[in-house]
């Protein structure tokens, strides 16, 4: 198992630690709800340095990364980042990632899953046949998420970027906390807001902007999080998790991907994708709330009234902001539109749900 | 972690009191530890009889299920009402209000054989 150049310090904090993706990961440090609140109502922090990076180099880098992702990434210029996918050559996902564009036609940096991290440089590499530069920086890269309302404004004394300025979905390299070269981005996974900090982990670099951190954002009620808050909080905005709601099976219609799926430009299966779009997808991914008491959970069987199968719960958790048990699932596209009826089979009882608009309210 | 001497224990981290021939079953600080949040308890076998290591409920943690399984044989009297509006008593409290169901025990002699509290701390350290 892997560690990430903070495994120890989550160790010392006591927090419940389990393998994912290779990692030894803190999956909860006070609980699941008590971190989820944490991050809804003021801020946390996350450790995802096992979250994958790749620059790629060169006059041929944008022509690369156009073939290889969904989404258009000639509308991005300096400081701008992009979500998108890989599709497959079979109508399938082969990871979803962030595009961030450091120079327009030369030089950007992938994000991706760190369950996907080999697949995902086999597969652009393959395509690399413009000798793109590749450089796999994952192993020595540090990532935390800093996320929720407050997050900014605690963290805006600790660098020379003006955080509290920056626009969603951008980013600017600076100083923080006394370390240079760290790129501060206005993304995260958990629809509260905040920054994701990337920086080389070396000279003890890690341990110096965790302690700076805290150092200014405990006293403030900023606290760790882990894995688990760090799924029912986008579970809760009915963001996708590759591996759950999308893999190498699903096709980015019916995930609802297709506004990151731009047919103004080529790419990998892009003729079978649009195929797909213009026919209509057969099931579609959707929200829904519970009416009936359960919980529902990923593998579960989806069914109309009559007790027909009609898909799979693919995310589910009992939702803690909202008080109640939320998921995501494909249904057929009959059944797919807001406020349907359906049924989750729910350890062989049938649990009546609705279809329910994300993120959910 | 609390494991009262008081009390027995199973395999599968659930503890029994008895008084007389009717038990007070719930889950041990270790089960609890390890569900985290507990969000609901699922119970409908209230007025069943069954058997040892029958599966007489659920418990419902934000990020997993788990089935409870009967100590010993009996006949499910009656279920913790207040975890239906605090489910989270089974975290705070789990031996004391945050107890699950009460149990007529067939046989008390069953209860005596389960593990008492030195065993089952060995069992999960």
């Amino acid at each position: 198992m892997l560690n990430t150049p903070f495994t120890n310090i989550h160790i010392g904090l006591g927090a419940k630690m389990a393998e994912f993706a290779g990692y030894n990961m803190p999956i909860s440090y006070t609980g699941i709800n008590d971190e989820h609140a944490t991050v809804r109502n003021n801020v946390g922090v996350f450790d995802v340095s096992h979250m994958g990076e790749f620059i790629l180099k060169g006059p041929d880098a944008l022509e690369l990364i156009q073939r290889v992702t969904s989404n258009d990434a000639s509308k991005l210029t300096a400081g701008k980042a992009q979500y998108s996918c890989f599709p497959n050559n079979n109508n399938g996902i082969v990871d979803d990632l962030i595009v961030y564009c450091i120079e327009p036609n030369n030089q950007y940096m992938l994000v991706v899953n760190a369950s996907n991290i080999q697949k995902d440089w086999d597969w652009v590499s393959a395509h690399n046949t413009n000798n793109v530069e590749m450089h796999n920086i994952s192993a020595k890269t540090a990532l935390l998420a800093i996320q929720g309302p407050n997050a900014c404004k605690m963290m805006q004394p600790l660098t020379d970027v003006d955080i509290l300025n920056l626009q969603y979905y951008t980013f600017a390299k600076g100083t923080f906390a006394g370390v240079d070269n760290v790129l501060i981005s206005a993304t995260g996974y958990t629809g509260s807001g905040g920054i994701e900090i990337y920086f080389e982990d070396k000279d003890g670099n890690a341990e110096k902007i965790w302690n700076k951190i805290f150092e200014v954002g405990g006293p403030q009620g900023m606290k760790p999080i882990g894995l688990g808050a760090r799924d029912t909080l986008r579970l809760e905005m009915g963001y996708c998790l590759y591996g759950n709601d999308i893999d190498d099976t699903t096709n980015p219609i019916e995930a609802g991907l297709g506004w990151i799926t731009k047919f103004t430009k080529d790419f990998v299966n892009a003729e079978a994708i649009k195929a797909i779009k213009a026919e209509g997808p057969k099931r579609k991914l959707v929200g829904f709330e519970m009416i009936d008491k359960g919980i529902p959970r990923h593998g579960y069987i989806i069914k109309d009234a009559g007790g027909n199968e009609i898909g799979v719960v693919t995310s589910g958790t009992q939702a803690p902001s909202l008080n109640k048990a939320v998921g995501l699932g494909y249904v057929a596209t009959e059944l797919s539109a807001i406020d349907s009826e359906i049924f989750i089979d729910v350890r062989g009882r049938l649990l009546k749900a609705k279809v329910a608009k994300a993120p959910f309210a | 972690m609390n494991f009262p001497s008081n009390l027995r224990y199973t395999k599968e981290h659930e503890w029994v009191s008895i008084e007389g021939n009717i038990a007070t079953v719930g889950i041990t600080d270790f089960a609890q530890r390890e569900l985290g949040d507990i969000v609901y308890v699922d119970i409908n076998t209230v007025g069943q009889s069954l058997g040892a290591n029958e599966i007489f409920g659920s418990v419902e943690a934000v990020k997993t299920v788990s089935d409870l399984f009967l100590p010993v044989a009996g006949k499910v009297l009656e279920i913790n009402e207040e975890l239906n509006q605090a489910p989270e008593l089974v975290n705070t409290d789990p031996y004391g209000n945050g107890w699950i169901i009460k149990l007529e025990v067939e046989n008390v002699d069953d209860v005596a054989a389960l593990l008492d509290a030195e065993a089952y701390t060995t069992l999960v350290s």
